[in-house]
């Protein structure tokens, strides 16, 4: 393995202890934040916001995508495209109950 | 017989086969858990006002932070034990693959002491739709946590010297690949937590 290899990884090594840093930081935040007077709505958005961030620091830098090739980002896009068909289900069926009230 | 592109990459996806076989199988675990994340935002609207939130408050959040910040400590040194590889150094590559076990194993302790109290209060899935979604979803995700557990144990455990002194760049690889599994798990936990133990 070449030297410019090993210099590469060491720069990595730091942003992994900087994302580590941050995930810290941001599972104390939402710990907080769930100690905060908002309304269920407000507490939900303010916890799915908090958790989507940590799970993009995971994926962008753990995983590997901010540098991935583009099959497996596709891959991916497609995967969450059906990930939230998946989720607005039970936003229908809500709808569809409201409808018959 | 030798496996064909596991270390080079095929001329025409631009990946080596096992990276593009473990990202096909984490899309599938995404509609997997997608499912069950589906289904408690069904049971979640379907259960009377607030009624989520009131079952929610018999878990116990000190623990389950705790368990969070195991999981995240496991993903970094599961990512170390990797770049110790990269930079040749195996010794550090058991250290930091041994810590992510030992981490591994702290989150099913805590898990455990978590499950045990829920059932000495008599509180079982059979109890309410939340605590029914609440032990299937954690139930699923200690499953991975034991099935990552297993893989990183057989790289950690003597095999893995010798396939790292016959075949490093394959090794790394597949330390690699072990590495992206274990991430999705904790990236599971990092939207499990808030919506079981904090909404």
């Amino acid at each position: 393995m070449s030297g410019h290899d090993n210099t590469d990884i060491q720069s990595h090594v730091r942003t992994y202890m900087m994302v580590f840093g941050a995930l810290a930081i941001l599972t104390v935040l939402t710990v907080g934040a769930s100690y905060l007077e908002v309304t269920s709505g407000e507490s939900i958005f303010i916890a799915l916001i908090i958790a989507s961030v940590k799970g993009s620091l995971v994926a962008s830098y753990f995983m590997h995508l901010i540098s991935e090739r583009a099959m497996i980002i596709n891959i991916l896009l497609l995967t969450i495209a059906f990930f939230f068909v998946l989720m607005f289900l039970p936003l229908m069926t809500a709808t569809d109950a409201a409808t018959i009230l | 017989m030798e496996i064909p592109y596991t270390v080079k990459e095929r001329p025409d996806t631009g990946l080596n086969n096992s990276k593009l076989g473990i990202w096909l199988f984490l899309a599938s675990e995404v509609m997997l858990f997608g499912g069950l994340f589906s289904a408690y935002v069904f049971l979640r609207l379907g259960a009377p006002e607030g009624a989520f939130h009131e079952w929610g408050k018999e878990l116990n959040v000190p623990l389950a932070t705790l368990n969070t910040m195991v999981l995240i400590t496991s993903s970094v040194t599961m990512v170390m034990s990797w770049a110790s590889l990269k930079m040749n150094d195996f010794k550090k590559y058991k250290l930091y693959m041994g810590l992510t076990l030992l981490c591994a194993v702290i989150f099913l302790i805590v898990k455990y002491f978590e499950y045990t109290a829920k059932f000495d209060h008599h509180l079982y899935p059979s109890t309410n739709t939340f605590l029914a979604i609440y032990f299937t979803l954690t139930g699923l995700h200690g499953l991975h946590i034991i099935g990552g557990m297993i893989v990183m144990t057989y790289f950690w455990l003597p095999a893995g010297n010798k396939m790292w002194h016959s075949e490093p760049e394959h090794f790394a690889n597949r330390i690699e690949i072990a590495g992206l599994y274990w991430h999705f798990v904790d990236l599971v936990w990092i939207f499990l937590f808030p919506i079981l133990y904090l909404l």
